[in-house]
């Protein structure tokens, strides 16, 4: 397909694809619109954020070691009520200590994959990206997932994202970061050896750290085998039943973090003690014993089936083009999808192939995130510090890597368009026009950034406007700069 | 169309009240004209409803302590000694003191079974059928107390609010409801909102949405005036709903001061007489005991804060606490439990009968858990939310079973409890 006007169709690239234009990316991209947004795609897959370091391992296990220290300090304490005030000051208050830590890790995590967003020259590419982080959502609502949010999407998510479906989900769903969030690190086989031996009073006892009051129970969780059904893969109206939530939560048994004595402290791992011994059948394909393989083979099951491709493109087509996208649209990706077998790049190709992908009427709304990413892109500005960053968003309905649940942030314009977050925009929309504009005229920045999209009555609004701030806001408020 | 609620407080200049009555469609005369009181005692009537998501744990909100099966099944997770006694069957959580004393003062009972006709066990299935009040998942978009508004609306006039930064599904739909998060207060009558007005009188989305925005930030100036602790967004709050705020005194008090917000909007002239807040976080598979302790030691301290802003209007006023759905019976292997089937709702309210529990307890012995797993549904939740509807809000029964809650005749509304 071409496209019948390519200035709207660089307005689209850079607005609906992208993550908002910067001043001269429309001028520029408007030669060829698609070709621009093509050339994006890459198996290497998404960028990652600048000067980023710190792994998941690193961070799962200082969090882990400071809850031992934790644990420790209120042995002693209770031993010896003379040692109490060590423990209460204020480098060793366990509360302020993780407070202190776990808002450095979201600040280090954070901003640079904000400063990527507000910067990259492949904006679709980091949108591409974006999509499928919160299509697997891992949430910073637990301590201990707080601090591996960001090396997660980096390791888990990024790397696959224009590549197979299959590879994506298995890093995804064995990461520790996701196993730890749906508690799949404490699910133990009803019948597996390790729970055979705490039932025969294995394990407790003796030592002086034990917790003789409370009762050891070790079994089955069934979280992430449920999520990974219901929000990952086939979708809830895929036909699959508690049976098979339950069989394919007893095949996942196993997967687990390494502690400090195994090899890979803090990677995943397989514990075969733990995994519930067995044939399993789930969604009435049947899985032959087989220890790690057995989960393996079952999300590679899943991957593959027809529900999947049609439940996540249509994800995808309401993410890019509609809350109710057309199904002309979802039936290109799935045919997409289904021909490449789950190739990602050849889906993201598809997207930009599609006439429907490039209606001039905006059919999004754009989410907080997006605004203020998009208000940074126009304004050209270096992005601001996480202690200013973090609460406007917040403020907005979109807490740094916080989604309210599993199912991630809601993509439709009736959850964000409320009174209260439009107030609260417009509050946003006024501070930052005052700091970030400079000398620059707004008229020429509302032209340069929305191109085509400009509508006539926000120019108009622009260029009443009594000061270059309030022009910028007007802006950043219009209908069409609120919408991609 | 309904007649898009007027608040006459927010009073915005003569130039946004025309860019406010465009965008509405609407004529000037009929803004000037206060609504007329139908009936002077339904006017004062308030309802909140209060979702709490994640799948809360009945057993843990009201512990059946006296039920021989509790124990064993819940294991270390049972809260017989600790919970506060409600009767020889049911306590409360001890995090539910609030909840306890109006309980000891005939003014909160417990429904310990109850459940959506959802048997999905999905969280974002249950809650939008819990929301939606549909028979099944996806067959509406609209949530069931916008259109309980929307039928009041042709008898009186009715506002409502959600409290939070999204607008939950119970409140979406054709009635233009207000919304409101802690923050600072805009001046409704500066430069910027009056432009915006002007700007978005064509834009069906945003135009509506920023005048109800703005009316609820003056009414906001009132309602929140006086209060010792001034809500404020605090960094550990959740985001889908009002809160999921951090533990401590600090959790509380910011939980107390939403709650006596809340009900300061509804005090206020021309206040919303319908609310909807959504607390997060009650997904308990893993460390159930800890996690239930903050939040529901929050979720008390918001009813608590509802109370007593309230004050001489809690008589008028009937409080639902309902979840999507409850957990299994039986402790899981760490520490928690999974999504299970009916849980337990509370209602609270100044003007509420006298009585035990609502609705029957199906007991846990093993051949009356539901899928020998859940506790057993004795109750529909829409014939809870249709009670309260009929008997507080005078909402009639034929909008009940075909509109707000469609097809659900059989779901008969409880009666009696107000």
């Amino acid at each position: 397909m071409t496209l019948a006007d390519p200035n709207m169709g660089a307005a689209i690239a850079a607005t609906r694809f992208g993550l908002g234009a910067r001043p001269g990316e429309i001028a520029l991209t408007a030669g060829d619109p698609q070709g621009f947004l093509r050339s994006q795609i890459r198996r290497e897959g998404a960028d990652p954020p600048p000067g980023t370091v710190a792994t998941s391992a690193q961070r799962l296990n200082e969090f882990r070691e400071y809850r031992r220290d934790k644990r420790e300090a209120k042995v002693e304490k209770a031993a010896d009520p003379r040692s109490g005030e060590a423990a209460t000051m204020p480098t060793r208050d366990p509360v302020k200590v993780v407070g202190r830590m776990l808002r450095q890790d979201v600040a280090a995590d954070f901003s640079p994959r904000f400063e990527l967003a507000a910067t990259t020259e492949a904006a679709f590419r980091e949108r591409w990206a974006l999509f499928w982080a919160n299509h697997f959502t891992v949430s910073a609502s637990k301590a201990i997932t707080a601090t591996v949010v960001g090396p997660f999407e980096d390791e888990a998510i990024r790397p696959h994202v224009f590549g197979r479906f299959e590879d994506l989900l298995a890093a995804a769903e064995t990461h520790p970061a996701m196993l730890t969030y749906l508690d799949q690190i404490q699910s133990v086989g009803p019948d597996s050896p390790a729970a055979q031996f705490l039932k025969m009073g294995g394990g407790r006892g003796g030592g002086a750290r034990s917790e003789p009051a409370k009762q050891r129970t070790v079994g089955l969780n069934e979280n992430l085998a449920r999520e990974i059904l219901e929000l990952h893969t086939v979708g809830v109206g895929a036909g699959y039943t508690q049976a098979d939530v339950t069989e394919f939560a007893r095949a996942m048994t196993g997967l687990s973090i390494g502690g400090p004595r195994d090899e890979g402290y803090g990677a995943a791992v397989f514990r075969a003690q733990a995994h519930e011994p067995g044939e399993r059948t789930v969604m009435g394909v049947r899985y032959a014993p087989g220890g790690r393989r057995q989960a393996s083979a079952i999300l590679a099951d899943l991957a593959a089936r027809p529900q999947t491709a049609r439940f996540i493109c249509g994800k995808i087509a309401r993410h890019f083009v509609a809350d109710d996208p057309p199904a002309a649209l979802v039936a290109r990706l799935d045919a997409a999808w289904t021909s490449s077998r789950g190739d990602l790049a050849r889906v993201a190709e598809a997207l930009i192939a599609a006439p429907e992908a490039w209606d001039p009427r905006p059919g999004k709304f754009k989410t907080p995130y997006e605004f203020i990413v998009s208000s940074h892109r126009a304004a050209a500005t270096s992005p601001m510090a996480f202690e200013r960053l973090a609460p406007i968003l917040t403020g907005l309905g979109q807490k740094p890597f916080s989604p309210p649940s599993p199912k991630g942030w809601p993509e439709d314009a009736s959850s964000w368009a409320a009174p209260d977050a439009i107030v609260k925009r417009m509050q946003f929309a006024q501070g930052f026009s005052g700091a970030a504009l400079g000398d620059r005229d707004p008229r020429a920045l509302a032209a340069d950034v929305l191109g085509e999209r400009l509508s006539p009555e926000t120019a108009k609004a622009i260029a009443r406007a009594e000061s270059r701030p309030e022009g910028f806001a007007l802006l950043l408020m219009s209908p069409e700069f609120q919408r991609r | 169309m309904n007649a898009p609620a007027h608040n006459p407080l927010a009073a915005p200049s003569r130039r946004g009240l025309l860019a406010t009555a465009a965008g509405f469609g609407l004529s000037l005369q009929l803004l000037a004209v206060p609504a007329q009181a139908a009936d002077g005692d339904l006017n004062r009537r308030k309802m909140i409803v209060v979702i709490c998501r994640g799948g809360m744990d009945g057993l843990s909100v009201a512990p059946p302590i006296g039920d021989r099966d509790y124990p064993s099944l819940r294991a270390g997770l049972a809260l017989s000694d600790a919970a506060l006694p409600l009767d020889t069957t049911f306590g409360l959580h001890p995090q539910l003191s609030t909840v306890h004393a109006l309980a000891k003062a005939g003014e909160a009972r417990i429904v310990p079974a109850i459940a959506t006709p959802d048997r999905a066990r999905s969280h974002f299935e249950a809650q939008d059928v819990l929301e939606t009040g549909a028979a099944g998942v996806y067959s509406t978009t609209s949530g069931w107390l916008n259109r309980a508004v929307e039928a009041l609306s042709a008898h009186r006039k009715v506002d409502a609010l959600s409290v939070g930064p999204t607008a939950p599904l119970i409140l979406r739909g054709k009635v233009q409801t207000a919304s409101w998060s802690p923050g600072r207060t805009v001046d409704a009558e500066a430069r910027l909102p009056l432009l915006l007005q002007d700007l978005y009188r064509n834009d069906p989305l945003l135009g509506p949405a920023l005048a109800r925005g703005l009316a609820t930030e003056t009414m906001a100036k009132d309602a929140t005036a006086g209060m010792s602790g001034a809500p404020s967004p605090s960094p550990s709050r959740g985001m889908a709903g009002a809160g999921k705020g951090g533990g401590g005194q600090q959790g509380r008090d910011a939980a107390r001061a939403l709650g006596s917000a809340l009900a300061g909007f509804m005090r206020e002239p021309g206040g919303p007489s319908v609310a909807a807040i959504s607390l997060d976080g009650f997904d308990s598979h893993a460390n159930q005991a800890g996690l239930l302790n903050t939040r529901l030691a929050y979720l008390d301290a918001v009813l608590d804060g509802v109370h007593s802003g309230l004050g001489p209007e809690w008589r008028n006023t009937v409080v639902v606490v309902a979840t999507e759905f409850g957990r299994t019976a039986r402790a899981n292997g760490t520490g928690g439990t999974d999504h299970g089937t009916a849980s337990a709702a509370l209602i609270l309210g100044g003007g509420l009968k006298a009585g035990g529990i609502v609705g029957d307890w199906p007991t846990l012995k093993s051949n009356a858990l539901y899928e020998n797993r859940d506790v057993a549904p004795t109750l529909d939740m829409r014939g809870l939310f249709k009670g309260v509807l009929a008997d507080h809000m005078g909402v009639d029964r034929a909008a009940l079973d075909a509109t707000v809650f469609p097809g659900s005749a059989a779901a008969k509304p409880v009666t009696g409890l107000i």
